[in-house]
C-alpha cells in the first residue's frame, strides 16, 4: 500500500503521521526533539509506522480476542521496545563505567549496576504484569530518568558508590542512547510482543498479516522549526504556517480560523474553504506570547507543565498581571506570592496574559472567524482553553472552539496531506 | 558587457560619494560652509546654489550600519542617556558625533554651520536638530511643513512654505555664505533635477516588464542615494541618471534581471511590492532572503521618501520656490493613510505583483503607525495577500535572521499555494 508521510520538526517534539491512500491517518508517531534532526525524525517516522501497523492489526485482533487483548500486545510491545532501550542504556553506562570511577571503587560499581538494572527491568516487567496503564505519554528519557534516580538513591553507598556516580553515568549516557538510531520497529519487536501475550486464535494471523503488509512511503513532506535541517529536497519542505492550515482544516473543515500555540512561537492564520491560508501573523520579537512562558512559570513555581493548568483552574479571583515579559512576568511572580496572594489565583492571570498576547495576533491576522481551532501544546491547558474561550466570547461573540485530542499532531498531519498532494 | 555596464553606474556612485565626503573633510580648511539637513523634503538645489556643501545625518546613519558600525554608536548614545525607545537613527548619528564624527566613507565630518530642518513631518527630525545644536552651538532653521491632511498640497500650505524659504531660509544662507541669493543658478539646478527626475522614473518604470531588470526596493536604495541626498540638481547628478537609465534600459533589452546577492535574478518566481525602510545592520542578508526565494521587488514606497515622483512631480524651474515648496510637502511619508493606502494599491496594481510584504521598523513612527491598516486595507482593494515583518532600520538587536526567513517562506509558499488552487 502507498503511503504518505508529513514531519514536523518542532523545537521540543518531533511528530510524523502516517496515511493511506485515501488520506485517512494510519499511524502517528512523537518524540522529544533532540540535537540531531535526522535521528528525531526517523524516530518519530518509526514510531508512527509502528502505530500505522498497530491500526492494520487492530480489526483482525478484536475480532479474534477482543479490545482488551489488542492493549495487552500494544503493552507488550512497549515493553519490548523499552527493554531495548534499558539494554542499550546499559552498555554505554557499563562502557563510561571504567572512566567514571578509581579503579578500587570498580568492582562494587558493576554490582551495583547490575542489581540498578535488574530492578528497573524487573520494574517494567512488573508494570505489564500488573496491567497497568500501557503507553505512559513520557519519553524514554524523562520516564527512564526518573526511575533510574529512584532506584539508585535507594541502592546508592554513600561511602563508595555514590548516587552522584550513578546520575553522572546516567546524564552522559542518556544523550548517547538518545542520538544513536535504535531498531524499535515493528517487524523486529512483534514476534517477541506477541509470546508475551497467551494467544488466542487469529491474533499471531493479524499480526504477521500487519508486519508483512507492504507499506512503501510514496511521498514525504517536512515541516516545523527545524525543517530546513531534514534531510529533504527543498520542494518536499513546507512551512509550519501552511501545514497548520491544511491539518487543521483536515480535522475541523468548517475551520476558518487557526491558533497554534507551541513552544518558541504563536502563530494566528486564516483559511479558506480549502484549507489554504489567506493570512497570518507570527510573534516577532518577543517570546512572551508562547508555550516557553508557561515553561518559565512552572520553573519558577517549581512545578511540572502540566500541573500549571489545573491548579489555575481552580481560581477564584484572578490577579491581573501587567507584564507580557517572561522574565518580568517571573519578577511579578515572586512579588505577588510575597504579597500573599493565591498562587491558582497568579496563575490565572499569568495564563490570561498569555492568550492575551496570542489574542492581538489573532487581532492582526484578521480576527476570529468561525470555526476557530485552537492547536499546539498549549491547548492541551486547561486554564489557557479557559482563558482563551473567555476572551474570544468578549471580543468575538459565540464561535465554536475546536480543540482535537490529536492537535499536536496538526502540523505533521498537514505535511503529510501536502505530501499526498504532490504525489 | 551587462556586468561591466552595472559596474559604471556603481563605480561613478561610489566616485561621487568620495569626492563628496572628501570636500566635507576639507570644509573646515577649504572654508565652504557646511549645512547639515535631513533626506525628506530638502533644498539641495538651493544649498548648493550658495556653494554650501549638505551633510545627511540620516545617510551617515544607514551608511555606519551597512558598514557594521551603528551597534557601537548606539550604545555611546544610550549611555549618553538615550534611551532604548529613541529612534535609533539619531542615537546612531549622536554616537558617531560623540566618536570623533568620521563618517561612513572614513573622512572627518566637519562640523555643521547651520542647520537647515525643511520638513517638520517628523518630531524626531526636531528633537534631532535640537540636540545637535546643543553640540554644536549653531543656527538652525526651521521650515514648517503641513501634513497632507486632506490628501493634497493646498495652494494654502503652498505658499506658507514658499514664504518661509523666502523669508528665512534665503535670508539665513545669504548670512552664512556671504553671497546673494541667485535665482537663475537654482532654477539651472532645477532643470537638472528634472532631468534626473525624469531618468528615475523610467528606471522605475522598467520594473513592469517581465522579468523586472530592476530590483525595486534593495536595488534602488542604490539608485535614489543621489537623487535624494547631495547629487540632486548637479551636472554630476544628472550624469549618473542618464547612465543609469541607459544601463537599466540595455539589461531590459537583453532581458535580463536585477544583480542580486544569489547572482542575476532573471528567474523570477514572485513580484513583490514592499512598504517601509529596509534593515541596514543585515542589508544583504534581508535581500538574500527575498533573492533565494527567486522575489523581487518591482515598487516600493521607501524609494520614494525624498519625492514621489512617478505620481508627476518634477521639480519646475520655471517657479523655483513654489517648487521647492511642493518638494518639502511631497515626501512619502507627508502623505496620509488613505493616499498611501491608494499609492501601494496602485503598485500592485499596475505592477502586477504577487504580493506585497510591509517592513516594519521599531524606529520610525512616521512609517509604522497604521502599517496594520494599510496591510488590510489594500488586501481588500487588490485581493493581493500582504505580510508584515519587523525589525528596525540601524539597531542589530532587532533583526531576527530565523524569524524572518520563516515567514517569507511561509508568505511566499502561501503566494504560491493560492496560484496552484487558482489554477485548478
Ligand atoms: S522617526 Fe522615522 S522619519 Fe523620524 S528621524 Fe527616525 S527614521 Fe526618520
Amino acid at each position: 500500500m502507498k503511503t504518505f508521510v508529513g514531519i514536523d520538526l518542532g523545537s521540543t517534539t518531533t511528530k510524523a503521521v502516517v496515511l493511506d491512500e485515501e488520506g485517512a491517518v494510519l499511524g502517528r508517531g512523537i518524540t522529544n526533539s533532540r540535537s540531531n534532526y535526522d535521528l528525531a525524525a526517523e524516530v518519530a517516522r518509526t514510531e508512527a509506522f509502528v502505530s500505522a501497523r498497530f491500526s492494520l492489526l487492530r480489526a483482525g485482533v478484536e475480532r479474534a480476542a477482543g479490545p482488551a487483548a489488542l492493549d495487552r500486545l500494544l503493552r507488550a510491545f512497549r515493553l519490548e521496545q523499552r527493554l531495548v532501550q534499558w539494554a542499550r542504556l546499559r552498555q554505554w553506562i557499563e562502557a563510561s563505567a571504567p572512566r567514571a570511577a578509581p579503579a578500587s571503587l570498580q568492582s562494587a560499581l558493576a554490582a551495583t549496576l547490575e542489581e540498578l538494572f535488574a530492578r528497573l527491568v524487573a520494574e517494567e516487567e512488573e508494570r505489564f504484569r500488573g496491567d497497568e496503564a500501557a503507553d505512559r505519554s513520557d519519553f524514554f528519557r524523562d520516564a527512564a530518568g526518573s526511575a533510574y534516580a529512584r532506584v539508585a538513591q535507594e541502592i546508592a553507598d554513600p561511602r563508595g558508590v555514590t548516587c552522584d556516580l550513578l546520575i553522572g553515568l546516567y546524564d552522559h549516557s542518556i544523550i548517547a542512547v538518545e542520538n544513536e538510531p535504535l531498531d524499535l520497529g515493528f517487524p523486529n519487536h512483534i514476534r517477541a510482543a506477541l509470546a508475551r501475550c497467551e494467544g488466542a486464535p487469529g491474533v499471531a494471523e493479524a499480526a504477521q498479516a500487519a508486519a508483512s503488509a507492504d507499506l512503501e512511503i510514496a511521498a514525504s513532506v517536512g515541516t516545523g522549526y527545524g525543517r530546513a535541517r531534514l534531510p529533504f529536497p527543498k520542494e518536499q519542505i513546507r512551512s509550519e504556517i501552511l501545514c497548520h492550515g491544511l491539518g487543521a482544516h483536515a480535522m475541523f473543515p468548517a475551520t476558518r480560523t487557526v491558533l497554534d500555540i507551541g513552544g518558541q512561537d504563536t502563530k494566528a492564520i486564516q483559511v479558506d474553504g480549502d484549507g489554504l491560508v489567506t493570512s497570518f501573523q507570527m510573534n516577532d520579537r518577543c517570546a512572551a506570547g508562547c508555550g516557553r512562558y508557561l515553561g518559565y512559570i512552572a520553573d519558577e513555581m517549581n512545578m511540572g507543565l502540566h500541573e500549571l493548568g489545573p491548579l489555575a483552574l481552580e481560581s477564584r479571583a484572578p490577579v491581573r498581571i501587567n507584564s507580557t515579559c517572561t522574565v518580568f512576568a517571573g519578577a511579578e511572580l515572586r512579588e505577588r506570592l510575597s504579597l500573599g496572594e493565591r498562587r491558582e489565583d497568579i496563575l490565572a492571570g499569568l495564563h490570561r496574559a498569555v492568550i492575551l498576547r496570542a489574542m492581538s495576533l489573532v487581532a492582526r491576522s484578521g480576527g476570529i472567524a468561525d470555526e476557530f481551532t485552537f492547536t499546539g501544546g498549549v491547548a492541551k491547558n486547561p486554564a489557557a482553553v479557559l482563558a482563551l474561550r473567555n476572551l474570544v466570547a468578549e471580543n468575538y461573540g459565540e464561535r465554536r472552539i475546536n480543540i482535537s485530542a490529536d492537535s499536536i499532531y496538526t502540523g505533521a498531519l498537514g505535511a503529510a496531506l501536502f505530501a499526498r498532494r504532490a504525489a | 558587457m551587462t556586468e561591466i555596464a552595472k559596474d559604471r553606474s556603481m563605480e561613478i556612485q561610489k566616485e561621487m560619494l568620495a569626492d563628496h565626503y572628501r570636500r566635507l573633510e576639507d570644509a573646515p580648511k577649504s572654508g565652504e560652509p557646511v549645512v547639515y539637513t535631513f533626506v525628506p523634503g530638502n533644498l539641495n538645489e538651493l544649498v548648493r546654489s550658495f556653494d554650501a556643501l549638505p551633510v545627511f545625518p540620516e545617510i551617515n546613519a544607514l551608511q555606519s550600519a551597512m558598514r557594521g558600525k551603528s551597534a557601537g554608536y548606539i550604545a555611546t548614545a544610550e549611555k549618553a542617556g538615550h534611551s532604548e525607545d529613541v529612534c535609533s537613527y539619531v542615537k546612531c548619528d549622536v554616537g558617531m558625533a560623540r566618536s570623533g564624527n568620521v563618517g561612513p566613507t572614513g573622512t572627518r565630518l566637519p562640523r555643521p554651520d547651520l542647520l537647515l530642518l525643511s520638513y517638520t513631518g517628523c518630531y524626531t527630525f526636531m528633537k534631532w536638530f535640537e540636540l545637535l545644536r546643543e553640540e554644536y552651538d549653531c543656527p538652525v532653521v526651521f521650515v514648517q511643513v503641513p501634513y497632507q491632511g486632506d490628501g493634497s498640497i493646498t495652494p494654502g500650505h503652498r505658499a506658507y512654505v514658499a514664504r518661509q524659504i523666502r523669508e528665512t531660509v534665503i535670508p539665513a544662507l545669504e548670512r552664512l555664505t556671504g553671497k546673494p541669493y541667485d535665482e537663475g543658478r537654482l532654477r539651472e539646478s532645477l532643470a537638472r533635477s528634472a532631468r534626473a527626475e525624469e531618468d528615475l522614473v523610467a528606471v522605475f518604470e522598467s520594473a513592469m516588464r517581465r522579468p523586472s531588470p530592476i530590483d525595486a526596493y534593495f536595488g534602488a536604495v542604490y539608485y535614489v542615494g543621489p537623487i535624494f541626498s547631495a547629487f540632486r540638481g548637479t551636472e554630476e547628478g544628472a550624469e549618473y541618471y542618464r547612465t543609469l537609465r541607459e544601463e537599466v534600459e540595455e539589461r531590459a533589452r537583453q532581458g535580463l534581471g536585477p544583480s542580486t546577492p544569489s547572482g542575476v535574478l532573471t528567474r523570477q518566481k514572485y513580484r513583490l511590492v514592499v512598504e517601509g525602510p529596509p534593515n541596514w545592520t543585515h542589508f544583504r542578508d534581508f535581500w538574500k532572503l527575498f533573492s533565494d526565494e527567486g522575489a523581487v521587488v518591482v515598487a516600493s514606497t521607501y524609494s520614494k521618501v525624498g519625492g514621489t515622483y512617478d505620481f508627476g512631480f518634477r521639480h519646475d524651474m520655471e517657479d523655483p520656490l513654489g517648487t521647492l515648496a511642493d518638494y518639502c510637502g511631497g515626501c512619502y511619508t507627508n502623505i496620509d493613510l488613505p493616499g498611501r493606502v491608494r499609492m501601494l494599491a496602485d503598485y500592485v496594481e499596475r505592477y502586477s505583483a504577487d504580493g506585497f510584504v510591509i517592513h516594519s521598523v521599531k524606529s520610525c513612527n512616521s512609517f509604522s503607525a497604521g502599517q496594520l491598516t494599510i496591510l488590510r486595507e489594500v488586501e481588500k482593494r487588490t485581493g493581493v495577500p500582504g505580510a508584515f515583518f519587523e525589525s528596525d532600520l540601524v539597531d542589530p538587536r532587532y533583526f531576527s535572521p530565523a524569524n524572518l526567513k520563516n515567514r517569507l517562506e511561509s508568505y511566499l509558499q502561501m503566494i504560491e499555494a493560492r496560484r496552484g488552487a487558482a489554477a485548478r
